[in-house]
């Protein structure tokens, strides 16, 4: 694990490739996300932005706060215009050999409403085809950007604009179904752990196919807490076992070192603390908050039973 | 994947009996285009088949072959390659284009030198894969280019030139070259495919590594673009710049067709149409598509019964030839539109024939136009149904006497009447 | 005067290109809008505070950890292992108050500085 020194002398860590200045709100998830990728990345990376908040909170012409290239897209189009900036890059390669076209990274930094929903053909697609770009899903778990409109991501009970009291259906598990589709590299980050996106972005710059990281990044106003608890709520989100933060790396599954304690479930944090710090939680029923700690539970069984398959075949 | 083994594009000079669908692959090919997305649809899909082939054989080294999940993505995926500094080109007919349609507002709206093949096809439903022009002719207003040929020689002409065309600095703005689907897609002809030194010689070189001039992907010197302009800002005047651009595309399409004739020796009237026996015409009739081909017998065959008849062959709707329109329509007294796609509601129901009165609007004294609607989804339309509609024309200029099936005002010719 | 090739120049270096570009009418216009990237995309962020951190020097530990959290990106670190926060920009989120594991980051109100 990285530590906070070494990074301190990275110059390329050191510097901000999302330049402050740019309409995020105070506290937002997303811009810690992306802070932090971009700083393990660097600057040879194309940026394809699909309909999001990271589309608009860049500015207007003829100003912009990414200090890389980056491309507005359409809403459903995120993978697959990334899938061809990387072709253009293997065909500049091509052309002009020697010249770094082989060093460049094309990635699509989504929102979740432009990946479990609008998204979700482009990105079967890409995965399929292990194009080889990385895809970011930042979860801030609705349509945040046109108002906090219930997305495939949000969870259940949470109250939104288009479910005001309370979300029925459950959150759609992504990187379950992009691990589906047998791909090099599958992640998941949470904004509260900033080494770890740091970490997991440096592995996946140097592999090669296609790469999904999921980052989940709570929102102020979309979740109703004061702007300074982003990252004590995320952090909650992972010592509850409710976001474990793992990799699927060529299929062998690692859970990372922030999430492992919770396989001791007297060592998870109480549900109830994570949902009562947010107010689209307050309409919450009895009954979903045991569907809370039953789907927990359950994740964790699953975790176990696929770690000690992994030991067993193993040897 | 089979490693190429050859580092350039080879093509010698040969006649092939092909598809028009492989004559549009072929044009790929000599154009050395980079990068190809694709997705199968009938009739189009021995475009991409095709590619395959060239590709997979290292015949095309370098390019690569994107196969994305729909026609949502193809155009997804080649703006990205675009943007980044290739030259691109796909294929794709009728539901994929509307499937698109929202990508192909942004390929314009980039200003992208992207050509591609529409194997036309009529809208479903009721389903139909069979040549109409309703498909690229609803996508008029996006700012794409648009062309429309009429023999398989045409298709690998029209797509070099095409390329010149767009990539030329003034007006990089991205086209359409169709053709009847199953009419020239899956019949086969002889075809010149020219040698690979002399088009390169007429076309632009590919992309350096800077890029286009207007927009790049380069960590040193980093771009975004797309981002929003308020009403108050530039945005109507960015979206001028286009309907700017196509237009004074006209003169470089004429350019190019001329520079096509001194190189290659094969010439398309100006570019934007072309003339057949109008110098002394009294009536005439416009067609476009492969109808124009056959319609050039059926003026022979009229001639020979005594009547001035003579034919114009639109070969671009956008831009749309206004001056050459004007011109055609002062030699005659009676012109005759043939429309082989819908345009509901308005007022003569086809596209080309509204747009042909409009340009005429403003000048006096000009030809009587005569709306006529034929071979809507693939019906066909033989040559003595041709020769009916030219001397429709001719009994209209001399007794102002109109056909008896006229639907608001347009002749729908050879309606189907069951007995 | 029109200058039709003005917008050329956002294809120079990074050095050389205007940092802002400044077009009169349509016909100076580049063929599509390329934005820049440039400090303070939307204004002076500054202003949306209504409290501002403030780090105790004395105190602080060099940790890094305001650093690490801060979603702006508007703490910088100096050559002597120091932090500190540029105000033209800092929102005034808090987090940086919040997560600063010595407690020795302030959030005052904006208008009680004045005092």
């Amino acid at each position: 694990m990285v530590s906070l020194k070494q990074v301190m002398e990275d110059d390329i860590a050191c510097k901000e490739w999302f330049l402050p200045g740019n309409a995020c709100c105070a506290g937002c998830g997303l811009e810690i996300a992306l802070r932090w990728a971009m700083k393990a990345l660097g600057k040879h990376v194309a940026m394809v932005t699909p309909a999001s908040c990271l589309n608009v909170v860049i500015g207007l012409w003829p100003k912009t706060a990414p200090d890389f290239p980056q491309f507005n897209m359409a809403f459903a189009a995120g993978a697959a215009t990334a899938s061809g900036i990387d072709a253009a890059f293997k065909a500049k390669a091509y052309k002009f050999p020697g010249k770094g076209w082989d060093k460049m990274v094309s990635m699509t930094f989504a929102g979740d409403g432009g990946t479990t929903d609008i998204g979700i053909q482009g990105l079967s697609g890409a995965a399929e085809r292990d194009s080889d770009i990385i895809y970011v899903c930042y979860d801030n778990e609705a349509y945040m950007n046109t108002g906090i409109q219930r997305s495939s991501s949000t969870p259940h009970g949470a109250v939104t604009t288009t479910t005001p009291f309370g979300k029925e259906r459950f959150k759609k598990n992504l990187p379950a179904i992009v691990a589906a589709h047998d791909v090099p590299y599958v992640a998941t980050c949470s904004v509260s752990h900033p080494l770890d996106i740091y970490e997991k972005f440096k592995k996946a710059k140097d592999i090669k196919g296609f790469r999904y990281i999921h980052i989940f990044a709570p929102c102020p106003p979309g979740w109703g807490y004061p702007s300074e608890d982003t990252i004590q709520i995320s952090k909650l989100a992972v010592d509850t076992g409710f976001w474990p933060l793992y990799e699927i790396d060529h299929g062998k599954f690692n859970l990372s070192k922030p999430s492992k304690k919770c396989l001791d479930p007297s060592k998870r944090e109480n549900i109830i603390e994570y949902l009562r710090a947010q107010k689209r939680f307050n309409q919450i029923s009895e009954e979903a908050i045991n569907y809370w700690q039953e789907n927990i539970e359950k994740t964790w069984k699953e975790i176990k039973i696929e770690l000690e398959i992994q030991e067993n075949y193993n040897e | 994947m089979i490693v190429p083994e050859l580092k350039e594009f080879i093509q010698n000079r040969e006649t092939k009996i092909i598809k028009g669908n492989v004559s549009a692959a072929y044009a790929a090919k000599s154009a050395k285009v980079q990068v190809i997305s694709a997705y199968p649809i009938t009739p189009q899909t021995t475009v991409v088949e095709k590619l395959s082939e060239f590709v997979d054989g290292g015949l095309m080294p370098g390019t690569q072959y994107i196969m994305v999940e729909s026609e949502h993505s193809v155009l997804a995926s080649l703006v990205g390659a675009s943007m980044a500094g290739t030259r691109t080109f796909t294929a794709t007919s009728g539901q994929g284009l509307f499937y698109m349609y929202e990508m192909v507002h942004w390929a314009a709206g980039v200003r992208l030198p992207i050509v591609m093949a529409i194997a036309s096809r009529g809208p479903a439903p009721p389903w139909n894969i069979w040549a109409d022009f309703t498909d690229v002719i609803s996508c008029r207003d996006t700012g794409w280019l648009s062309a429309f040929c009429a023999t398989h020689q045409e298709i690998y002409d029209e797509i070099l030139m095409s390329y010149k065309v767009c990539e030329d600095y003034d007006v990089l703005l991205p086209k359409f070259v169709a053709y009847g689907g199953f009419i020239l897609s899956h019949t086969s002809k002889p075809v010149i495919i020219e040698e690979q030194e002399k088009v390169d010689s007429f076309l632009p070189p590919l992309p350096d590594e800077k890029g286009w001039p207007h927009i790049w992907v380069d960590p040193e010197r980093p771009l975004m673009h797309g981002n929003l302009i308020m009403p108050a800002g530039f945005y109507s005047e960015f979206r001028m710049k286009i309907h700017d651009a196509i237009i004074k595309s006209k003169e470089k399409i004429k350019k190019v067709a001329r520079e096509f004739e001194q190189v290659f020796g094969r010439s398309y009237g100006n570019g934007l149409i072309q003339e057949y026996k109008m110098d002394d015409a009294d009536v005439a009739i416009l067609n476009y598509g492969d109808l124009a081909l056959q319609m050039e017998e059926a003026v022979d065959q009229v001639r020979e019964e005594g009547f001035k008849v003579g034919m114009v062959k639109l070969r671009h709707f956008r831009p749309f030839p206004t001056e050459d329109i004007v011109e055609v329509a002062k030699k005659v007294k009676v012109l005759g539109v043939v429309d082989r796609a819908t345009a509901f509601g308005s007022q003569t129901g086809g596209p080309v024939s509204c747009e042909v009165k409009c340009a005429l609007h403003d000048t006096k004294g000009t030809a009587s136009i005569l709306p006529i609607m034929n071979g809507l989804g693939g019906r066909e339309v033989s040559l003595e149904e041709q020769k009916e509609q030219l001397k429709i024309l001719v009994k209209f200029n001399e007794t102002g006497e109109l056909p008896k099936d006229m639907i608001h005002d347009t002749f729908w010719s050879g309606i189907l009447e069951v007995e | 005067m029109v200058d039709k090739e003005k917008w050329k120049k956002i294809n120079k270096s990074r050095g050389e290109r205007p940092k802002i570009q400044e077009y009169k009418c349509w016909e100076e216009l580049s063929p599509i809008p390329i934005s820049l990237p440039i400090d303070g995309a939307i204004g002076i962020t500054g202003d949306w505070r209504t409290f501002r951190p403030i780090i105790d020097q004395e105190n602080c530990n060099h940790c890094g950890f305001c650093w690490l959290y801060c979603p702006e990106g508007v703490i910088s670190k100096n050559k002597d292992g120091s932090f500190t926060i540029d105000y033209v920009y800092c929102k005034g989120c808090g987090i940086c108050a919040r997560e600063c594991p010595t407690k020795n980051i302030e959030m005052v109100r904006e208008d009680e500085l004045e005092k």
